[in-house]
């Protein structure tokens, strides 16, 4: 069970304003990239961020370029999990590829500040401030294998190969 | 009804007949990645510890920072340089990824994994070109494969033809600004109809490029006689193989181009969904015009914008060119345009990314307007958050260089 309290943002939260391109010579440095986490969204954000702490959002987080470093850089801030009324394409993968939870829900009426837990395995996300409860499907099972293997260099080489 | 084309290339890769929403292992034949993403791609290849498995498919490109404006970056590019020499792949530094990929090496029904969102500008070859990221193209590079959802298809029906001062940018922007940023999220827009036959290669592959601009996996379009003579004109003829598209193709919905009902089209600051008609737009005095990227950067597109350049005699922006491969830059220099724009004071810079994502080259003041010919206009892409990025043709972008404010370029055709 994931458990922390919600980080909010609107939608088409882009991965120039998670990873600005500014940084661009930080990629080396992972670590030091990560304290400019969705800097241009929220300046506060890495400075408020607390371990286990949920990034949720609205349509089309993580749109634009492919650059992983912007899932990363996510996780490295301490988020356990990442949920969003609809994802970008190429930044979903990013998560479930560095074994970062990524739910699509419907966060409407959820506020920062807010104390949620999400249980990947009864499809639930429940908002216990709020008392909002909010199911999604199972992801498919390769997902959840990446997943659970800490993501997908390891998947591969537990497995022998995808 | 006919499988879509992103289905027929998946079955024939698979070996079996493929149902959307399932999850397929899919081959892959070219994997690639830039200099931003591909260290993070080597990393995750050396903790696999498999090598690569087919190294001459491998490229490694160096276009984001080129040459690089800081140590670190040119630590970055070592790093590049050094693991593909060690492993036998290419390692190239002569133009903007996507293009080079489509002069030199993409084909129909190659399978391409990218580690770079514009990946799907190949996709107007016939190609399933994708992007991923670097873990992705760390696994298609050393297992040669990647999971994949097979997806729906939205059919995209071009009609009619462009009128004079209209191009295959209008085009784009116009379908993104009807299905909007997240229109085709998951999904592959798939082009087809008789207005196909009005849309040269060159306008093909900046349609497929802004794709991803709509939230899609690719933008494919059928390898027909254009991809063909394209081929041929690039001394790769034998690596053509028919790939048609059909109207009845299971599309999940298909939305009707007229692109004899356009006019020039500008994406406003700071989404690319927020379009407007050039015409309509008001007035938008522009400071930086960029003409280039893999978007409209080749050769075809600086002809466009010489017609209205030619009779210049000065500009009233800062003005940029890219040219998105040497190849585009070696005709650029052979022609009489490559005078002309130095005439007019414009900044020729070496094949590649330029500023087109807030590296170098061209990061806009605080306050700043650009108006640039490259496919994304998000908050602070440019390099600075407090700038302003307009998207249009290169075409328009000559127009608002002489006139300094963004204008419709019928006014001087
Ligand atoms: S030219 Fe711009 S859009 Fe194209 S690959 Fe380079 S940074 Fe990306």
């Amino acid at each position: 069970m994931i458990k922390g309290k919600i980080r909010l943002f609107g939608d088409g939260v882009s991965t120039d304003l998670i990873c600005p391109g500014r940084y661009y010579h930080l990629r080396g440095n992972l670590p030091e990239l990560a304290k400019h986490a969705l800097e241009d969204a929220d300046k506060d954000f890495v400075k408020n961020m607390k371990p286990g702490d949920i990034v949720a959002a609205g349509e089309n987080f993580g749109c634009g370029s492919s650059r992983e470093h912007a899932a990363i850089v996510i996780k490295l801030a301490g988020a356990s999990c990442v949920i969003a009324k609809q994802f970008a394409r190429i930044f979903f993968r990013n998560c479930i590829n560095i074994g970062l939870p990524a739910i699509e829900i419907d966060t409407t009426g959820f506020e920062s500040g807010d104390e949620a837990e999400v249980d990947m395995k009864a499809g639930v996300v429940r908002n216990l401030t709020k008392g909002i409860e909010r199911r999604f499907p199972q992801l498919p099972e390769k997902m959840l294998a990446i997943l659970k293997a800490g993501g997908l260099v390891n998947y591969i080489k537990e497995n022998s190969g995808l | 009804m006919a499988e879509t084309l992103v289905k027929k290339i998946i079955s024939s890769k698979t070996g079996k007949k493929v149902q959307t929403g399932e999850i397929v292992i899919m081959p892959v034949d070219r994997a690639f990645c830039q200099d931003g993403t591909g260290p993070l791609s080597i990393d995750g290849i050396n903790k696999l510890g498999i090598g690569l498995k087919n190294p001459s498919r491998c490229y490694f490109f160096i276009d984001h920072a080129v040459p690089p404006p800081r140590a670190e970056l040119a630590n970055a590019h070592k790093k590049i340089r050094d693991f593909a020499a060690a492993n036998k792949a290419k390692c190239i530094m002569r133009g903007v990824c996507h293009q080079i990929m489509a002069e030199e090496f993409s084909s129909p029904y190659d399978v391409i994994v990218g580690a770079d969102s514009h990946t799907p500008t190949s996709g107007a070859l016939g190609a399933f070109a994708a992007g991923f990221g670097s873990t992705d193209v760390a696994a298609a590079m050393s297992a040669g494969a990647v999971w994949l959802r097979v997806p729906e298809s939205l059919g995209i029906e071009l009609k009619g033809k462009l009128n004079k001062g209209v191009t295959a940018k209008d085009v784009i922007i116009d379908i993104i600004g009807k299905i909007g940023a997240d229109g085709a999220t998951y999904k592959v827009m798939e082009f087809f109809g008789e207005g196909l036959k009005n849309l040269p290669m060159d306008g093909r592959f900046t349609v497929s490029n802004m794709t991803i601009e709509a939230g899609a996996k690719t933008g494919i379009f059928p390898a027909d006689e254009t991809v063909r003579k394209y081929l041929k004109s690039r001394g790769r003829e034998g690596d053509f193989r028919e790939l048609p598209a059909s109207s009845d193709a299971d599309y999940e919905n298909v939305v009707a181009e007229d692109m004899s009902a356009l006019v020039p089209m500008v994406s406003c600051p700071h989404q690319v969904d927020n379009v407007a008609a050039a015409q309509e737009l008001g007035d938008v005095k522009a400071d930086v015009v960029l003409i280039g990227t893999c978007t409209n950067g080749r050769f075809s597109d600086y002809e466009a914008a010489y017609e209205l350049l030619k009779n210049a005699d000065s500009l009233k922006t800062t003005l940029i060119i890219a040219p998105a491969s040497n190849t585009v830059l070696k005709r650029l220099s052979a022609s009489p345009m490559f005078a002309k724009f130095v005439d007019l004071g414009a900044t020729i810079i070496p094949p590649g990314c330029g500023p087109c994502c807030g590296v170098h080259e061209g990061i806009l003041a605080d306050g700043a307007v650009a108006l640039s010919t490259a496919n994304r206009n998000f908050k602070g892409r440019m390099g600075n958050p407090e700038s302003f990025v307009y998207l249009a043709s290169p075409l328009t972008a000559a127009a608002t260089a002489i006139k300094g404010r963004i204008t419709d370029p019928r006014e001087f055709l």
